[in-house]
């Protein structure tokens, strides 16, 4: 009964679509990488760079869009470094990206105390609100879920639209998808491997960026250190689940995004009285693992994913 | 007058190498080598492995830059060292391993970089006629919307000139085209090739099979140690000239002695074995190994090569039927019993099974009996032994080397592949397993690989060789088995088939026409 209630309440729908939203940028940039046939794991530590970024952006007079602006920068700058040492030099990529991630990680906990060193608790800003899209957000159920957002959430979907168009409908898509799948035939055509491929990391990075700053700028209105807490994992995980597909990929962000809303709200039902709450807190990760496994049985992985090309090497 | 036209046509240079020199440290890839193509001709360029054809063509290409020498196409020079200069300037390449995303659609392939990156749309009905156009013309079918992944390899091939042609390329440059189509692909291909001509394409074919050279082309090109060594007009010259100013010296394939076939050392009855993926596994194959007597098995690859292989190697165990040797049946099959039953396995791929890279001699040449004594006892190596065993190899089998202590990469592919010989042979194997041995040799090391197969089949012997290389099969087999799709076709003496007989057994005609096994 309980549960039929939950799944029916607006506001459920319209705390999944909020909780989605930075899975939606994360996988999305990790999509792009993974396309071009590099593994991002610095994901978890730019998400985190990200969302510092875009906050101190906006708090230090920049405006909001200016922030989101900051942080895409900030993330497209570990990308270039990321990019950099798995690309060009061939470095391993599982390496590069953890690396990445403690680097970026700790130079933002750094940054922080550097910009606020007297502060016990950290200032908030005027985040996004939401912005009602006339007559669509009166339709009943979805009208608050989806109309009822913050423009980061509507940048968002439209993102995962633009990412397919891009993907499937353009040349530079076509010749991104073949570094991932057979470099030598990108090379073979004169075209630059190494180019695409740095490209793809340093946008996808910049959209893990924003990712993160929807956290600080869009869920919340401060930052906080352990904010990120696993989000990049998850959207690693995702994308296999998307079988790197935009489209699928948006859909286990709302998957994993409704099965965290679930676990809140069961939480305080009488059920979440007899059964400790770190179980709940497990479910949507369980879930997912479960769906993953379902899922991903028959994804394609791009042929080529973290296999470094060296031009003029057989 | 239309007649003079047209001998003005053929007279155009269409592409010039100018005394192009390229050195790699101390080894002179190519030294002043100079070529010209003209309108409407086919010139083959022939030459071993390491004799700088594909180094000459990388620089065509802009992979390297040449140390000095030009590259002058439709008589503009081409910057060095800018590999869309040549394509842009109408030369297109199909490459010996092909380059082809699979998991991407014969489209997307052909279309990949012939847009500008930034345009908005991919603009695919007016590509998709192109395309169907350029099919019709040429005689290359192939569906436009085929995941190429599913395409055989011919089909892919077909793919790979497409897309040269799709760039308006004037100029088509094949690497080893037929390496591996068969006889009918291959007569399939030259009728496309011959279409090309006609239009006005010129075309340069890179290979070393010698009677297709004399097929196809006008003239030959010959290179040897990177220097152009000869240039003959294929109708002034034949066959065994062109294999003498190959290798320098006259050649002398190894001679084939008659066969004295004894019983069988190994004996498949009705084996099946599952499917592998997309390869497929073997269907109710028979099939004896007859001591003393070389056992070809023809086959476009990927047609179950890779299944009896692994069967024999004791990799995989039959689904159903029998395997048998000199001493019974034996139902649980492994690697480790194939050893000790006296199989040896040359390897198909030197490389990925054959050899671990950034071991040395010594721990390569006893990856297989490093078990055994003499080289371990009680769970000890007994380095001493394994090292002079290596030694013996090395001097018997003429590996060139610093010594045992070097790392195998740092070896070519000839001297990799005598070391696997030498230790598969030196174990005297009864039953040897000869997967693709010669291929990427040069024919020196192919010659020698071939006489030392032959002399462990007149040492009593039962030899199985594998490849794709119907000229090879068909030198050095006695009895010659067709596989296609996992079916194997009946034995066939030497000498009673042709070609292009055995072609229509490869395509996996004739097998239907077996009485069906009851299943």
């Amino acid at each position: 009964m309980d549960l039929i209630d939950i799944l029916l309440s607006a506001s459920f729908w319209t705390a999944a679509i909020r909780i989605a939203s930075p899975l939606i940028f994360a996988t999305l940039g990790e999509l792009i990488c993974e396309r071009a046939g590099v593994l991002n794991l610095g994901i978890e530590g730019i998400m985190v760079a990200g969302a510092f970024a875009g906050w101190m952006g906006a708090y230090s007079g920049l405006g909001l869009w200016g922030g989101v602006c900051v942080a895409m920068a900030v993330g497209m700058m570990f990308g270039l470094i990321h990019s950099l040492l798995t690309v060009p030099f061939g470095l391993s990529q599982h390496v590069v990206g953890l690396g990445v991630t403690l680097l970026a990680t700790s130079m933002t906990y750094y940054a922080y105390r550097l910009a606020l060193p007297e502060v016990t608790s950290p200032p908030k800003i005027d985040a996004f609100q939401p912005f009602e899209i006339p007559i669509l957000s009166d339709l009943p159920l979805i009208g608050p879920a989806l109309f009822s957002q913050t423009p980061l959430t509507y940048l968002a979907f439209v993102l995962v639209v633009v990412v397919w168009a891009v993907l499937y409908r353009t040349p530079l898509g076509l010749a991104l998808r073949a570094a991932g799948e057979n470099p030598a035939a990108v090379a073979a055509q004169g075209l630059s491997v190494t180019g695409i491929r740095m490209g793809a990391v340093i946008v996808g990075s910049g959209l893990m960026a924003v990712g993160g700053a929807f956290l600080t700028m869009s869920a919340f209105d401060s930052f906080f250190f352990e904010m990120v807490n696993g989000r990049g994992w998850i959207c690693i995980a995702l994308v296999v689940f998307g079988a790197w597909k935009p489209g699928k990929a948006l859909l286990g962000a709302i998957l994993f995004a409704a099965f965290d809303a679930l676990q809140i709200r069961i939480q305080q039902t009488p059920l979440g009285a007899d059964i400790p709450y770190q179980v709940f807190l497990m479910m949507p990760y369980f879930l997912s693992i479960l769906a993953l496994i379902v899922m991903s049985r028959r994804a394609e992985v791009p042929a080529a994913l973290m296999v470094p090309f060296n031009k003029g090497e057989r | 007058m239309a007649k003079q036209d047209d001998v003005q046509k053929r007279a155009q240079v269409v592409l010039r190498l100018d005394r192009i020199t390229k050195t790699f440290g101390a080894l002179v890839a190519n030294d002043a080598v100079s070529l010209s193509l003209h309108r409407g001709e086919v010139i083959a360029l022939l030459g071993e492995n390491g004799a700088g054809k594909t180094t000459l063509m990388n620089i065509l290409f802009g992979q390297y830059t040449a140390d000095s020498g030009t590259v002058e196409v439709f008589t503009q020079t081409i910057p060095p060292g800018n590999p869309r200069a040549a394509l842009d300037a109408g030369v297109g390449m199909v490459h010996q391993h092909f380059t082809l995303a699979d998991h991407m659609t014969v489209l997307e392939n052909v279309t990949l970089g012939t847009h500008s990156l930034w345009k908005t749309n991919l603009d695919s009905v007016a590509t998709r006629a192109k395309i169907v156009r350029l099919a019709e013309e040429f005689r290359l079918q192939v569906d436009p919307d085929a995941i190429v992944g599913t395409l055989t390899v011919g089909e892919r091939q077909r793919v790979e000139i497409l897309k040269a042609l799709y760039r308006d390329a004037r100029i088509l440059i094949l690497d080893e085209p037929t390496a591996v189509l068969t006889p009918q692909e291959t007569d399939d291909l030259f009728e496309t090739l011959r279409e090309a001509v006609d239009l006005g394409l010129s075309i340069i074919f890179i290979s070393h099979k010698l009677h297709e050279v004399m097929a196809i082309s006008d003239r030959v090109l010959i290179l040897r140690h990177g220097k152009m060594v000869a240039e003959e007009r294929t109708s002034d010259t034949d066959k065994h000239k062109l294999a003498a100013l190959m290798v320098g010296s006259e050649v002398h394939a190894p001679e084939v002695a008659p066969a004295t076939p004894g019983p069988a050392l190994m004996s498949l009855a009705d084996v099946c074995t599952p499917d592998k993926g997309n390869a497929p596994g073997l269907k109710q194959v028979t099939l004896d190994l007859r001591a003393g007597q070389i056992t070809g098995l023809a086959g476009v690859s990927g047609n179950g090569q890779a299944a009896l292989a692994d069967l024999i190697g004791g990799l995989i165990q039959p689904e159903s039927g029998t395997l048998t040797l000199e001493d019974g049946a034996h139902p649980n099959w492994t690697a480790r019993e194939a050893v000790h039953s006296g199989v040896g396995r040359i390897p198909e791929d030197r490389h990925k099974t054959g050899t671990i890279a950034e071991f040395d001699l010594t721990e390569n040449a006893i990856l297989e009996s490093y078990k055994d004594a003499p080289f371990s006892r009680r769970g000890w190596m007994n380095w001493g032994r394994a090292e002079a065993f290596t030694r013996e190899v090395i001097d018997t089998y003429d590996v060139r080397c610093p010594g045992p202590g070097t790392r195998i990469r740092l070896l070519s592919g000839g001297n990799m592949q005598k070391l696997i010989l030498g230790r598969v042979l030196e174990s005297e194997p009864r039953i040897i397993l000869a997967n693709q041995p010669v291929r990427g040799l040069d024919i020196g090391a192919v010659n020698y690989v071939h006489s030392r197969l032959l002399e462990a089949r007149d040492k009593g012997a039962a030899v199985l060789l594998i490849s794709e290389d119907l000229d090879e099969i068909m030198a050095l087999s006695d009895v010659i088995h067709v596989i296609s799709e996992g079916q194997l076709s009946p034995e066939f003496a030497r000498g009673t088939m042709s070609p292009a007989e055995l072609g229509v057994w490869m395509a996996g005609h004739g097998f239907e026409a077996e009485p069906a096994h009851a299943s």
